[in-house]
């Protein structure tokens, strides 16, 4: 019994990983395909990028606080606070910037992209757009995708340049360490490879996030309930997927 | 124009068409009536190819569209519109935007041209003025008059019509009713409606289809299908009331 659930659990996620791969493969294929759909990729970009904005600043300017704030009492020990800028830099670059970045934008846009295309599907909105011969995956889906591409890198960007700024607030301006050394420290430590990884990081978690939020609203299932599940579905899982894919990239790139 | 042969579905392990024949006759108005989960959403899909059979053919013209799909499909979509149970406008565009959004999308049209035919396809259902509101500001019956719009502005062969006063007031019901049966008299397409409403959708049919048990049952004209001898249908459409047949059915 237990070994005929493992199997029919097994063969039902390799069946929703197909079902996945097909639906973002299908949807970049119709992204080429004309007509472009620019006015709603620009809209998408408003949503998912400029409307994140705030909730990436704040929680960018108290995450470089808080780790000016740990890592400076720690240097001290050793007396390395000159160190400070680096240790708060690198942190973000390689770091704290993509995955605190790519988490806020998946509780905030991702979780409404879900709700968004699941009551489309419920109130019949997405069969609409297919009797118009209007393909619901290049129309609706392939903006959204493009949006977290471009979006979450740019937050990311963001994210690191105030993240860095407050941790100088906090370990220069309130504890009272050396400013230049701040700044020489991150010159000297953080390289092009650094930012690389951060860069490439920051793709993959936009992509992630697009694609399992808006797959999780396309297949929402018909019932209020179904839409409640299919939102903390997408939600959990890019945040799970995030941190798992992470750990994957970062052994690569080290 | 539309036929449908042989069609069986399964849905979640149950099957819900069983070989099913069906013809929509030309620029009729043919109503499908059946008790509920009996499948007569499934029946609709599987005329516009938003359901596949699992057998059988689906015919629309000379096309057989039961395995299209993409681009071969959509061409074939060109030539129908539908109305959803709950109107399905797009929540995000005002009336005027909705109404508008085939014209832009599927006939690439612009300005002036737009504005023209959206306000008078408006005014035509009853909601003149109303064109800057959002679907959610709108009651149950205006969102069918929109929907209404949404379908007849790309002037389609053919409209699918998916229980249209499902949730109204018997009054907002026979309105919309009106509001079918004169612009498919005026315009001529080919309506195929999905519909509760017995006994007045007597009054306003060509041709009635009863669905039962995944077939259909009994298909025949207004006026001669009130004449069954089948008890158990005749018991389905004399439950709620008498029936009134209009002067063209009648006749």
């Amino acid at each position: 019994m237990m070994v005929k659930r493992l199997g029919a659990w097994a063969l039902d996620s390799i069946q929703e990983m197909g079902r996945m791969l097909l639906f973002v493969l299908s949807a970049f294929a119709w992204l080429v395909r004309p007509p472009l759909r620019f006015v709603q990729i620009v809209k998408q970009l408003h949503f998912v990028g400029y409307k994140s904005t705030f909730v990436v600043v704040l929680t960018a300017g108290f995450t470089g606080m808080v780790l000016a704030l740990q890592g400076y009492y720690t240097l001290r020990k050793f007396g390395s606070e000159g160190l400070l800028g680096s240790a708060v830099a690198l942190s973000m670059i390689r770091e704290l910037g993509p995955v605190l970045a790519a988490l806020m934008v998946t509780a905030r846009a991702g979780s409404a992209m879900t709700a968004e295309i699941g009551i489309m599907r419920i109130t019949d909105q997405i069969d609409a757009l297919d009797t118009m011969a209007i393909n619901p995956l290049q129309y609706l889906i392939a903006p959204k995708l493009v949006a977290g591409l471009i979006g979450v890198p740019l937050l990311v960007a963001i994210f690191d340049v105030v993240g860095i700024y407050g941790g100088y607030l906090v370990g220069v301006e309130l504890l009272g360490g050396n400013g230049g050394a701040y700044w020489n420290s991150i010159e000297s430590a953080v390289e092009w490879k650094d930012v690389y990884g951060g860069i490439l990081k920051s793709i993959s978690f936009g992509l992630i996030v697009s694609w399992v939020c808006c797959y999780k609203g396309f297949f929402t299932k018909h019932s209020a309930e179904g839409l409640g599940t299919a939102t903390t579905e997408a939600v959990v899982l890019s945040s799970v997927l995030i941190l798992v894919w992470d750990y994957f990239l970062t052994s690569v790139l080290l | 124009m539309i036929r449908l042969v042989g069609v069986e579905k399964t849905l979640g392990g149950q099957p819900v068409l069983q070989g099913l024949d069906f013809s929509a006759p030309a620029g009729k108005l043919t109503t499908i009536i059946g008790k509920s989960g009996e499948g007569k959403s499934v029946l609709l899909k599987h005329m516009i190819g938003l359901l596949q059979p699992d057998r059988g053919q689906v015919w629309v013209g000379d096309a057989e569209i039961s395995r299209l799909r993409g681009k071969a499909l959509n061409e074939v979509r060109k030539r129908f519109a539908m109305l959803f149970q709950g109107a399905a406008l797009f929540d995000s565009l005002s009336v005027f935007e909705n109404v508008a959004f085939p014209l832009r999308e599927k006939l690439g049209l612009k300005g002036a041209e737009v504005a023209r035919r959206v306000d008078e396809k408006i005014e035509q259902v009853g909601l003149a003025g109303m064109g800057h509101k959002f679907p959610a500001e709108l009651s149950g019956g205006m969102k069918k008059r929109a929907g209404l719009a949404r379908a007849l502005v790309m002037e389609p062969e053919i409209i699918l019509f998916d229980e249209p006063t499902t949730g109204l007031d018997p009054l907002m019901a026979k309105s919309i009713h009106d509001l079918i049966v004169t612009m498919q008299r005026r315009f001529k397409f080919t309506a195929v409606m999905v519909s509760h409403e017995i006994p007045e959708i007597f009054a306003i049919s060509d041709w009635v289809a009863m669905l039962r048990k995944g077939k259909i049952a009994l298909m025949a004209p207004a006026a001669d299908f009130v004449k069954t001898t089948d008890p158990e249908i005749q018991e389905f459409i004399s439950v709620s009331g008498p029936i009134r047949l209009s002067g063209v059915a009648a006749g």
